[in-house]
């Protein structure tokens, strides 16, 4: 049976639809701008090292296509993974969800006797709730990539896969460190290289003295049982080759068949989410290497509603995503709201099509259920993705999803039924543009300024036209006759 | 060339003009336009809205209508083509109606967006028109990335007498229209509309176009709500303006009703 997420543990539903919490998000100026210069910045870079490739298309349907593959025959890759990492030392273990990923990795933490882990950055980790679950353990979870670090130090929630603090300025990043950073210079300044230093300094006593290392995984080759994590600031290189014991979380997604498949996603990854054309860290492990590196390697596989995502024809396309946050730059509604606004770690246009299949959708109050309409259909995030989601068909079936959950009609499905029916026939249709053309005694000299609900979220900001004396149809038959 | 309009909900209800003017220039050109007259409505607003199901008896009327109407069919708006191209066969086959499904993919493989008829099948750039004005172009999303017109309105424009173009700063972002978009997602719809507004004005034109009304209906109407002294005109009404009738109103503030200003054709 297809799991999904399971309501009470992890991060990937928020408390209010996505227009409740979009309408604050729009107010903050500092994250409107912050976004707005990042993501322009960023769309910038990444259309110039695109531009570089004479190849790019065909390099993202090659990456379409192995995805399309591998989720195929994801069960049968995800067996001759485990037979591989196995095979060179490794554990493997398999989590339903949630709350059973987090009981397995509390376990082998438990296991060492450490009672403090490092942590590369890992989505799938915030997904589940991790850092909570172990702290509720009496594990402490330092996250070391300096944007995380940030979200942590100051209780706060991701904002973006590639820049989770983007919503943070560099005064509040000094006031958090001063505030939550043990050991910091009192006299620390909002310079950009005084804050990493001093979060280098910070992370350096952690690195050293950490015993068990957690990270998420990019890629995971079927084939050789390698994993590998694709990184810039040289935190995961650490915590992946320092502790005795690494614990990888990897959602069962990120699967792929073969070793040559990794030179498809190497070009893909860095030129769409850093702009860049190599990222500076690509780690790659199999197993245990005797005498180098961690000595005891787990691996958990996380389903957590992925099954759920795969076993819609639909909506399966989704575990594609290489989380590169390309769609993310590129989605004007995104800019303009940040990922806050979405309510999972998951945020933009991936997010939209992937948190409600993975967590399901409970009805139309569900908040899950308002992410799919967080769109205008632009479509420029299918021209972003390196793989080439559909992302606005997708999110066309999961309008559909949110429909299909409700169990009474809601006032929409009413009004869309009415519609509907005047659609279907000429002549009622023709009755209803008779009644529509009743609303032209609501404007003076051609517009409408002031119309009631729904309406009236129309004219808050503009005008509405008024209809015409004449319907094109009506003008046709006076004048042409019946032709 | 036997040619069917597909007049679209909107524009036949909403924005007539515009669906006159195609009709003007593809008569100007020589070309027989026919309008079947129980069409109705392409099904997008409720395909993209979510409900899939209530649209399939809207895609089986559009296909039933059009099929035999005529060589092609063309409407003046690129997201009523973009749903009959890469939406109608998607209802239907998850309607279960593989037959319904096969005819509407037949039927989309001949029919176009105004400035793709106009460039790609009937060969042309020029179509005869003057249009004395400074004018912007704004690609709608679905023209831009569904269909990939690419550059063939811009082409047209370029060949019409006295029009002066400007460039649009940004111009392939999302206005915010985005259908019931604009209404569900109002606050961050309006936040789009006033990017898409400040690079307006920043171009300096008096008129801005496009190949959809509905996005035009959008920007035209923030355009009047801030008293911008920039009107919007549908790409057509560009095209079949001549110096014997110059078409000059507004999508959205139109005083003039039919007979009522010069040049006008009742």
């Amino acid at each position: 049976m297809p799991t999904t997420a399971p309501d009470d543990v992890g991060f990937l539903r928020g408390s209010e639809s996505f227009p409740a919490a979009a309408h604050r998000a729009l107010a903050d100026t500092q994250l409107r701008r912050n976004l707005g210069h990042a993501t322009r910045t960023i769309r910038a870079k990444r259309a110039g090292v695109v531009a570089e490739v004479p190849d790019w298309e065909e390099l993202r349907r090659a990456g379409e296509a192995i995805k399309a593959d591998t989720m195929a025959r994801l069960p049968e890759l995800l067996v001759q993974l485990e037979e591989s990492v196995t095979a060179r030392g490794g554990v493997v273990h398999w989590a339903r969800d949630a709350g059973d990923a987090n009981a397995i990795v509390a376990s082998l933490v438990r296991d060492t006797g450490a009672d403090e882990v490092v942590k590369v950055k890992s989505i799938a980790t915030q997904e589940i709730g991790l850092n909570e679950a172990l702290a509720e353990q009496g594990i402490t979870a330092t996250e070391t990539d300096l944007a995380e670090l940030i979200v942590q130090l100051s209780d706060d929630r991701p904002s973006h896969f590639l820049v989770p603090a983007i919503h943070r300025n560099r005064s509040e990043i000094r006031d958090i460190f001063l505030r939550a950073m043990p050991g910091v210079d009192p006299e620390l300044t909002d310079e950009p290289r005084r804050l990493a230093m001093a979060a280098r300094e910070h992370l350096r006593r952690k690195f050293l003295s950490a015993r068990v290392g957690i990270s998420g995984a990019n890629f995971a080759v079927a084939d050789t049982g390698t994993i590998s994590v694709v990184e810039s600031e040289g935190n995961g290189r650490m915590c992946l080759t320092l502790p005795d014991t690494l614990i990888t979380v990897m959602g069962v997604e990120k699967v792929v068949p073969t070793w040559s498949d990794m030179e498809v996603f190497l070009q893909l990854l860095p030129r769409s989410s850093t702009g860049e054309r190599m990222n500076p860290y690509t780690s790659t492990w199999s197993g245990v290497t005797p005498g180098d590196g961690p000595q005891t390697f787990h691996l958990v596989l996380l389903d957590n509603g992925r099954s759920n995502v795969l076993a819609n024809e639909q909506g399966r396309a989704a575990l594609h995503c290489i989380r590169c946050s390309a769609c993310l730059n590129v989605c004007p509604v995104y800019e303009r709201v940040g990922g806050h606004a979405y309510g999972s770690v998951y945020p933009g246009p991936i997010g939209a099509v992937l948190s409600p299949q993975l967590t399901g959708i409970s009805g139309p109050d569900d908040p899950n259920a308002s992410l799919p309409y967080a769109s205008s259909l632009c479509g420029a995030c299918f021209d972003a993705c390196p793989v080439r989601i559909d992302i606005p068909n997708l999110l066309v079936q999961q309008r559909a999803a949110s429909i299909a959950s409700h169990r009474t009609p809601t006032a929409q499905d009413v009004a869309m039924r009415t519609v509907a029916a005047a659609m279907v026939s000429p002549g009622r249709f023709r009755a209803a543009e008779r009644v529509l053309g009743l609303g032209r005694f609501a404007g003076r000299s051609g517009r409408i300024r002031f119309l009631p609900y729904p309406g009236s979220q129309w004219t808050s900001a503009r005008d509405a036209p008024t209809p015409p004396t004449e319907t094109f149809r009506q003008w046709w038959k006076r004048t042409r006759g019946d032709r | 060339m036997r040619i069917a309009l597909v007049a679209t909900c909107l524009g036949d209800a909403m924005f007539p003009q515009a669906l006159k003017a195609t009709v003007e220039v593809l008569e100007r050109l020589g070309h027989e336009v026919v309008f079947p007259e129980a069409q109705t409505c392409c099904g997008q607003m409720h395909v993209n809205t979510g409900y899939l199901d209530m649209a399939l008896p809207l895609v089986r009327h559009h296909v039933e209508v059009f099929s035999g109407a005529a060589d092609v069919a063309v409407a003046p708006s690129g997201s009523c083509v973009g749903c009959v191209r890469h939406q109608h066969a998607m209802v239907a086959r998850r309607g279960g109606d593989e037959g319904l499904a096969r005819a509407a993919e037949e039927l989309a493989g001949r029919t176009y967006e105004l400035s793709e008829l106009l460039v790609d099948v009937l060969g042309v750039t020029d179509v005869g028109a003057y249009y004395p004005h400074r004018v912007t172009y704004h690609p709608t999303c679905h023209s831009l990335r569904m269909l990939r017109v690419g550059d063939k309105p811009l082409r047209l424009l370029r060949e019409v007498r006295g029009l002066t173009l400007t460039e649009l700063p940004d111009a392939e972002v999302c206005c915010g229209f985005g259908g019931t978009f604009a209404v569900k997602n109002a606050e961050v719809s309006t936040a789009m509309l006033a990017d898409k507004m400040a690079n307006v004005l920043t171009s300096g034109a008096e008129v801005c176009t496009a190949g959809d009304s509905s996005c035009l209906m959008h920007i035209g109407g923030g355009l009047s709500r801030l008293r911008s002294g920039v009107r919007t005109v549908h790409l057509a009404e560009i095209l079949a303006s001549t110096e014997e009738g110059t078409r000059a109103r507004d999508v959205v503030f139109d005083t003039a009703e039919a007979g009522e200003t010069k040049g006008v054709h009742p």
